[in-house]
């Protein structure tokens, strides 16, 4: 089959997309495939982690791991060698530590390196509460007490936030 | 031997089949994975830390309100035939379980489940919040775990990147940390071999399947469970929106291939199914594989009008507790008791029984 794009080269990437509620599939040839900035998902999604940990191998050889400083992570000590072999990172600051080849990881997994989801810092983690806190926060319980149904949790938040007013 | 009882619905309200498309998805299941920002992540963690992450987490949960009356589970301090007991109503993963057959149970290593929802604590991530719902309900069970999610978030500090997002033990949860599965059943598909061509379809969009008992388990009874491979660049309701299209299609194609089997094998069909019911209504042995690919059977005669007399409910109970821990419990023997065939094959034909007995 040759490439829908160029009508050359052999297709080798298959590409299905939804547009408008129909699925179609783009047969590519590597390089328009590369143009276009896919990569194939279905030749990725195998073992992604695995192709990518085999490839990493290939950039450092196993019979030079040359423990350089920097070469580990500062916070918990795990090093790429150890990412390698076990496919977890040791830490959260890992991905600080080895965030150039995690990125490139993460690009090839997930298509992008950018979060669109809920961000933690605008529902934020617990500030000392003061009154107003206390107060706005047992109304979000009440909400969510009553929301699902648990009412006799609802009249005990409802006395709390009587003695709190 | 732990209590079930204990749990609303033992913890089974997902197989009611009272949820949307229930005659074809079983349950829909959402998971976010989240670590706490100042413990390492979970490869790297002794036991006292794993003991200080589980105080710290469910005294978070204890003060939250959808886990405020969670049932705790410390599968470290429960026997093997109790973790498979969890595992098997889907409400702890084979890892938290320590049922891989290398695997060992995590010190540490707990559930904590109120109704619909829980957290696996001190599974691959710290948190592995989760929910479970009847049928098709990829937006009811999001809602739920997002609002767990938010109260947990407000108690504990998560590790969080402000390009990543939340991190993960593992970089292919990073992002969202979401994984959103439905268990879908697609008998057609899979006797019109239909159902590699569409398999690979999903995997070209960014869909990954697996059987009945998540990663890395079998496809049996022609269960699959579709979800969603990536977790990082797209929102989690495009996550969610993009499955639940691809779900929806794969349904419709489902329904497509039943209506060809009954067009050009009728007959053929028609055999099929009542053979299956057959066997479970009178066979002396069952193994469990076999149970499996009999109650799809009969699922796939129920569901196209065939077979009037059974309810999904029924086949969906009978999915539960013909598994090997769920009915060594029953029967108050061993799972790897040797006549536990012969066990299985009685319990199937008294619940048919009772049910057919019931409805005429
Ligand atoms: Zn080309
Ligand atoms: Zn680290």
């Amino acid at each position: 089959m040759s490439c829908d794009q160029c009508r050359e080269r052999e297709a080798v990437i298959h590409l299905t997309q939804i547009v408008n509620e129909q699925v179609t599939t783009l047969h590519l040839c590597e390089r328009c495939a590369a143009e276009k900035g896919v990569e194939s998902p279905g030749a990725v999604a195998k073992t992604p982690l695995g192709t990518f940990l085999a490839a990493m191998g290939k950039d450092a050889p196993e019979q030079t791991p040359a423990p350089r400083t920097g070469e580990s992570c500062a916070r918990c000590g795990a090093s790429l060698q150890d990412f390698r072999e076990s496919g977890r990172l040791g830490c959260s600051e890992c991905y600080h530590s080895f965030e150039t080849p995690l990125r490139d990881l993460l690009r090839r997994l997930h298509g992008s390196t950018h979060h669109m989801g809920e961000r933690y810092a605008e529902r934020g983690p617990a500030t000392p509460s003061n009154g107003g806190h206390q107060e706005a926060d047992l109304r979000e319980q009440l909400r969510l007490a009553v929301e699902t149904e648990n009412f006799e949790l609802a009249a005990e938040l409802r006395d709390r936030l009587r003695v709190a007013e | 031997m732990i209590d079930l009882s204990l749990l609303t619905d033992g913890g089974v309200g997902w197989l009611d089949a009272s949820g949307p498309s229930s005659h074809l998805i079983l349950s829909t299941r959402i998971r976010l994975a989240r670590n706490l920002a100042d413990h390492v992540f979970q490869g790297r963690t002794s036991e006292t830390e794993r003991e200080e992450i589980l105080t710290v987490v469910e005294r978070a949960a204890r003060d939250s309100v959808l886990l405020r009356r969670a049932t705790k589970f410390r599968l470290d301090r429960l026997d093997r035939e109790d973790r498979q007991l969890l595992h098997e109503r889907h409400l702890v993963s084979k890892e938290l379980a320590g049922l891989d057959p290398e695997g060992r149970v995590r010190s540490g290593a707990t559930l904590l489940v109120q109704d619909r929802i829980g957290v696996m604590l001190n599974e691959e991530d710290h948190l592995r919040i989760q929910g479970l719902h009847s049928g098709f309900a990829l937006e009811a069970a999001y809602a739920e775990v997002d609002r767990l999610d938010a109260e947990l978030g407000q108690r504990l500090a998560f590790a969080f990147h402000p390009e990543f997002g939340y991190l993960t033990s593992c970089p292919t949860n990073v992002g969202t940390g979401l994984r959103a599965s439905v268990l879908i059943h697609l008998p057609g598909l899979v006797l019109t071999k239909e159902i590699s061509k569409v398999l690979q379809g999903l995997a070209q969009v960014g869909l990954t399947f697996r059987g009945l008992y998540g990663e890395g388990s079998e496809v049996v009874g022609n269960f699959f469970q579709l979800s969603n491979q990536t977790t990082l660049g797209s929102s989690e309701g495009e996550l969610l929106d993009h499955l639940g299209k691809m779900v929806r299609q794969v349904m419709d194609y489902e329904e497509q291939a039943r209506q060809v089997l009954l067009r050009d094998a009728p007959a053929i069909i028609e055999d099929k199914v009542w053979r299956a019911y057959g066997l479970l209504r009178y066979a002396r042995a069952l193994s469990f594989e076999e149970a499996m690919n009999l109650l799809s059977g009969v699922r796939l005669g129920v569901g196209v009008n065939l077979i009037p007399d059974v309810g999904m409910y029924t086949l969906n109970k009978l999915l539960v507790y013909t598994q090997p821990a769920h009915l060594a419990v029953a029967e108050g023997v061993s799972p790897t008791e040797p006549d536990l065939p012969f066990r299985r094959a009685r319990f199937v034909r008294k619940v048919l029984e009772s049910e057919v007995g019931r409805r005429g």
